[in-house]
């Protein structure tokens, strides 16, 4: 800071140089994280062979037999169940927030979702071990490590998400919608739902999505709850293996193919996202053009 | 009279529909409220007595499972991460709202990028963390590779924060500068920077908020030895790791309850803090 006390042409420029290659840093390392996990994780899955690796149902590096079709189906299964919770108590606790809270109790639930958002994934997984699964494995027997567990807990976790990027949209749609549906006899309520929520849907639906991401992407909390059984998803009651579980797991001993494999993993998942946030981008910028 | 009848049926159908919406709308709120009370009680009320003095020795055994090396090591983590992340997200941020021309393709390829960087998930960082820092630099298990993979994950948070809070710094300030002679960087140390101090704060705690609930990016980077290393080049868990190891060990419930009070204590902390800045930013903006 002192330096710049005699400003010269070429301290300007050459911070100006500083300030842009800080900038590029965020796309190197998104280049950098391509390619580390392609190149690590795609010569594996080639020797195992793509069709393979991605339809096998067999998860056993004990016989080098590494399938993740039942990995993914669990990821795909976990995220679907924790988005019917997150999405219908989120939307609706979006609409609460932006046209029904009474102001003093907006003041305190507003951060109190803040913090939602910001409470660690293994306190989440531990909450859910001391809570949630015993509550399954007294009322529906079996260990209780499930399925179902890890989409009640992915639920609450993707709510923050859903509502704040839902009550954001809620609140941009302009205020002449629902005082002209308002001024043409309907209900307060009438006028929310059948006006302002159709109104706000892209910014709503690109909330979803990124509750997808972060549903699909949640390692800890998952990990702790949902049992981690490799085997195909047959009931919300089993326990299930999702691939991010699967990467944690067992990355701590693998070595050569079974290293490999669980890299390949990762390069899944990592597709999966980046076809996630495309969408999410494709959702957004329509919203915005609206 | 057949109308009115007609009339007042649609009216108290319209009034019970209204009526359903409403509830179904406060029940979900309340649902939502639910959660969040039973949670914050439930860890509290079962881990505040599980918080001993004996979690605070300086060394960890089996016979004394204390937390504190993981304390330290949380701070050496947060401490690092901001050094890397902090300078590096508030000049970008800096380049992005002072320097680059709006509507560039240059400046669209990194928004892109950055919010690439932030829908990534955190095993997916771990992973290339520990491809990269660990193994290709040879950093092994350490604090350090595990900062600088968190640096990443937390960069798009400083930058975003940033950007917004240089946006929000009127321009009559600049311009004002500039009119008593100040060069552009000048302007940008003093005056601007300065002005959206606030702002970026509050994103530099929402980083830190997230480096101390990190787990997944962090164990095969930084690693899980329970002890404070010699320096930031050995391995040592994070408060969150520490959880995590608890329970992989498969014991150790009352220290995990007693780790989860502290970790939210923290993030209660953090987040009140940070909303006590966006309220003084909004009110000064206002």
């Amino acid at each position: 800071m002192n330096k710049s006390k005699h400003p010269g042409q070429a301290k300007e420029k050459a911070m100006q140089v500083v300030f842009a290659a800080c900038a590029c840093i965020a796309i190197i390392a998104v280049f950098l994280i391509c390619i580390f996990l392609f190149a690590n994780g795609l010569p594996g899955m080639a020797k195992i062979g793509f069709g393979k690796f991605l339809t096998g149902t067999i998860w056993r590096p004990a016989n080098n037999l590494y399938g993740i079709l039942p990995m993914i189906v669990a990821s795909i299964e976990v995220t679907i169940g924790a988005l019917v919770i997150g999405i219908v108590i989120g939307v609706l606790t979006a609409v609460f927030l932006a046209f029904f809270c009474p102001e003093p109790l907006y003041k305190v639930l507003k951060p109190g979702i803040n913090l939602l958002a910001g409470i660690p994934s293994v306190v989440y997984g531990f909450f859910g071990l001391q809570v949630i699964v015993p509550m399954i494995r007294n009322s529906a027997g079996g260990a209780g490590l499930s399925m179902l567990a890890a989409c009640i807990i992915l639920g609450i976790m993707i709510l923050p998400t859903i509502i704040t990027m839902s009550e954001t949209a809620l609140r941009a749609v302009p205020t002449s919608y629902y005082e002209g549906a308002l001024g043409l006899g309907s209900t307060h309520e009438r006028s929310v739902f059948r006006v302002v929520v159709p109104a706000a849907k892209s910014g709503i639906f690109a909330g979803i999505i990124l509750g997808v991401g972060r549903a699909i992407g949640e390692t800890m909390a998952v990990i702790m709850i949902a049992g981690n059984q490799a085997v195909m998803p047959h009931s919300l009651f089993a326990g299930v293996r999702t691939m991010t579980a699967n990467i944690v797991l067992e990355m701590g001993y693998a070595t050569d193919l079974h290293r490999q494999a669980l890299i390949a993993t990762a390069v899944v998942l990592f597709v999966f996202i980046l076809i996630i946030n495309i969408c999410f981008s494709i959702v957004k910028n329509k919203g915005d053009k609206q | 009279m057949k109308y009115n009848e007609k009339n007042s049926k649609e009216q108290l159908h319209g009034k019970g529909e209204a009526a359903a919406l409403k509830a179904i709308v406060w029940i979900a709120g309340i649902v939502t409220m639910a959660v969040l009370i039973f949670l914050i009680l439930y860890i509290l009320i079962n881990g505040l007595p599980h918080i001993k003095p004996s979690l605070f020795s300086i060394h960890y055994n089996s016979q004394n499972v204390s937390l504190f090396p993981a304390m330290i090591n949380t701070l050496t983590m947060v401490g690092l991460s901001i050094l890397f992340a902090g300078p590096i997200g508030i000049f970008s941020a800096v380049y992005l709202a002072e320097y680059a021309k709006r509507g560039s393709k240059f400046v669209a390829f990194i928004r892109l990028t950055s919010e690439t960087l932030t829908g990534i998930p955190s095993i997916i960082f771990g992973i290339f963390g520990m491809l990269m820092f660990v193994d290709a630099l040879h950093m092994g298990y350490s604090l350090l590779a595990g900062a600088l993979t968190l640096a990443l994950m937390i960069l798009p948070v400083i930058m975003r924060a940033t950007e917004e809070a240089l946006h929000a710094v009127p321009d009559s300030y600049r311009e004002g500068s500039f009119g008593l002679g100040a060069g552009k960087l000048r302007t940008i140390f003093k005056i601007v920077l300065p002005a959206a101090a606030p702002g970026i704060l509050a994103g530099v705690i929402l980083g830190i908020g997230r480096v101390v609930g990190e787990t997944a990016a962090l164990i095969y980077t930084a690693g899980t030895v329970a002890q404070i290393p010699k320096n930031v080049m050995g391995s040592g868990r994070t408060l969150a790791v520490h959880m995590y190891s608890l329970w992989t060990e498969g014991m150790n419930v009352d220290q995990s309850y007693a780790t989860a009070v502290i970790l939210l204590v923290v993030v209660i902390v953090l987040n009140f803090i940070s909303d006590a800045i966006a309220k003084r930013v909004n009110k000064v903006n206002e």
